[in-house]
């Protein structure tokens, strides 16, 4: 190869633009991927990419995962790309997630809660065994699936919300007060971090962190890299309602909704502040779209990183900097791939150091009673 | 999902300069700032460009928050107008601000963007040179935590920086640091240059051009505000070394296309496996050759 190589970059980058392009319509089906279909039947995947996005747009999500040819850190990243043409119209307030419409909600501390366990949809407890009837299903089939199980779903009375298992923790005087004065939240998109931060930063980097990230940093805490031991209060997903100022009155109203996991975990406890008693300490993880892993993680970090701010961290997995430095997935792809970028004059100027080193070295060797 | 939904507008709908005008005012004011303290890594929000993190985004957003139309912009990457990434970039900013000129000549660019290298011939005051940086802190080798750097750097305390660079003497007898020299601003902060190769370094002192420095995935702008000092760190008794481009008998190589002997080298190997060395500044070669071939027509 010489040095021409890197002449004509225009062609080089349309030729490799090409090249991707034909490998996605190269299917023998013939059939392009409906962006419905990738919304429904991977709604997983797009859960992943409209959380790590940060942006909640499903069916953007479901574009960029076809155009990017199901790789979720790609079309995550077109997804901040989009959003960092959007000016900022508003903050919204807090939105109460009591309101949320569940899909699904579940504790692990308690056989039975006010409302009710509801497993919903899940593969917790099904058997990892491939079901090879899927591979060549039948279109009238797959058709019936979603109007047998409406059709035979029993007339349920359920509740349009549930109650938070904190709160009776919390009544209980299990559980730290909460505190009322909540400072303006951090706008991560708005504002670099720079450590110490507040918590809602903390907590807004990890809810667009990247999943695998997220749960490697965790699971070292679950390991032993950290102690935090924690058991999941509550793990729901549903609907939140999102709640706005009306442009014109300033009362709430109702904008649309957006689906979302939420996890709080409870900790061991520790004393009280000012002469109260010791509670249990909490964590917290919530991201958009359907992300459990993700949720029980960031909820894991939360409590691990409290801690952290609070005794100094221990471990990697309580040190804010080490977390939220490290979990963003366009950050972090962004970085490894700019390695396949040429670095020639760098390199140059290495093995400059290199030969001169070398040289150096020879000359001591030949003259040994040389004193460095 | 609404299925009324309707999608949002092809790129026609991007506003001049890719970025949201909020998002271009806060880099403007972010670039103030960091003129006002030469060296200092200013922070700033830092938002996501539609090409990798680690590929320029930083010096990317430098570029469209201080480009208008009346600018015509030269980006180079390994030295290079040609290069992939350099092509790509432009074709960005092409697509993103109509209007704007584009240039390969130095001389007729008023924004100069570029990775790894500073052009051979010398900037004018006319000109604002934007670096893309991966790495902004040189004190991330002696130092992995940004807090205590950022008290490090108030106190000016860069003992640390300079015992590495005693070690390197202790182990190697030279110091190993080849590009990303620490190089110190108007004798308080040390700055980390970027992946410019030692060579480049001495440009970056008494620079009649306003040099801007962007970190777009570290969230740091900092700048070499023009006619600042800006000295290497060194030992009064080990002088600073650019790159070395003799060879074995001590002869200065030479560019194989323009003949240069003055300018940085890239060194390659052909189908034959010999080594040729040929200008990195791309544009500064196919000036020397221009020249002379006018030399020849004239004689």
């Amino acid at each position: 190869m010489s040095y021409v190589a890197i002449k004509g970059g225009k062609a080089a980058i349309d030729g490799a633009a090409a090249a991707a392009e034909f490998l996605r319509g190269h299917d023998n089906s013939g059939e392009p991927l409906k962006l419905s279909a990738i919304e429904s039947q991977l709604r997983l995947l797009t859960s992943r990419v409209v959380s790590e996005g940060g942006l909640y747009h499903p069916r953007l999500a479901a574009l960029a995962i076809k155009q990017f040819q199901g790789d979720t850190l790609e079309a995550a990243f077109a997804l901040r790309a989009y959003r960092s043409t959007k000016p900022r119209l508003l903050a919204t307030p807090l939105q109460d997630s009591t309101n949320m419409r569940c899909i699904r909600r579940i504790s692990a501390a308690f056989k039975d809660i006010p409302g009710g366990q509801m497993i919903g949809p899940s593969y917790d407890y099904a058997l990892r065994l491939l079901r090879l009837d899927l591979a060549d299903e039948d279109p009238e089939a797959f058709q019936s699936v979603a109007r047998t199980f409406l059709t035979e779903l029993p007339e349920a009375d359920l509740p349009d919300s549930f109650p938070k298992v904190l709160d009776a923790l919390r009544a209980e005087g299990l559980l730290p007060p909460v505190t009322e004065s909540r400072g303006e939240p951090f706008d991560i998109t708005r504002e670099p971090l720079l450590f110490p931060v507040p918590r809602s930063a903390a907590l807004a980097t990890m809810a667009r962190a990247e999943t695998g990230s997220l749960l490697a940093m965790a699971y070292s805490n679950m390991r032993g890299y950290g102690d935090v031991h924690p058991t999941v209060a509550e793990l729901r997903v549903g609907y939140i309602p999102v709640m706005v100022p009306h442009p014109v009155t300033g009362e709430p109203m109702e904008a649309g909704e957006v689906l979302v996991t939420e996890c709080e975990v409870v900790a061991m406890y520790e004393s009280g502040k000012a002469a109260s008693l010791p509670t249990f300490t909490l964590g917290y993880g919530a991201c958009f779209g359907h992300n459990e892993v993700k949720a029980i993680s960031m909820a894991i970090l939360d409590r691990a990183l409290q801690k952290g701010m609070q005794d100094g961290p221990a471990n990697p997995s309580e040190d804010p900097e080490f977390v939220l430095l490290h979990v963003d997935g366009v950050d972090s792809m962004g970085f490894a791939s700019h390695y396949k970028m040429p670095h020639y004059v760098t390199f140059q100027s290495d093995m400059d150091r290199l030969r001169t080193t070398q040289v150096k070295a020879r000359e001591a060797e030949q003259s040994p009673q040389r004193e460095v | 999902m609404n299925i009324h939904y309707e999608f949002p507008l092809e790129e026609v709908g991007y506003s001049f300069g890719f970025l949201d005008e909020y998002a271009k005012k806060e880099v403007r004011r972010t670039i103030l700032k960091a003129i006002c303290i030469p060296g200092y890594q200013t922070p700033y929000a830092s938002r996501e460009m539609p090409m990798g993190r680690g590929f320029g985004t930083g010096g990317l957003q430098l570029t469209l928050a201080l480009i208008g139309p009346d600018d015509t912009l030269k980006v180079i990457d390994q030295g290079s107008d040609d290069s992939v990434n350099a092509v790509n970039l432009r074709q960005f900013v092409q697509l993103t601000c109509p209007g704007v000129g584009v240039t390969e000549k130095l001389e007729e660019a008023t924004l100069i963007q570029s990775r790894h290298r500073i052009p051979e011939v010398a900037l004018t005051e006319a000109q604002v040179l934007v670096l893309q940086v991966p790495y902004p802190d040189p004190l991330v080798v002696v130092e992995s935590s940004e807090a205590r750097r950022k008290i490090m750097h108030a106190e000016a305390d860069y003992s640390r920086l300079l015992v590495k660079l005693y070690e390197d003497i202790v182990h190697f007898d030279e110091i190993t640091i080849s590009h990303r020299y620490p190089t110190r601003i108007n004798r308080h902060y040390v700055i980390d240059p970027s992946p410019i190769p030692r060579w480049d370094v001495p440009k970056l002192d008494q620079s009649p051009a306003l040099i801007l420095l962007g970190a777009g995935r570290e969230k740091k702008i900092y700048a070499v505000p023009p006619y600042s000092v800006a000295e290497p760190l060194v030992f009064d008794d080990v002088p600073f070394r650019v790159e070395d481009f003799r060879d074995e008998h001590g002869q200065r190589r030479a560019c194989a296309r323009c003949g240069a002997i003055n300018s940085f080298l890239d060194e390659y190997s052909d189908d034959n496996n010999a080594k040729i060395y040929q200008c990195s500044d791309s544009a500064y070669c196919d000036g020397q050759l221009a020249q002379h071939q006018q030399r020849e027509v004239k004689g």
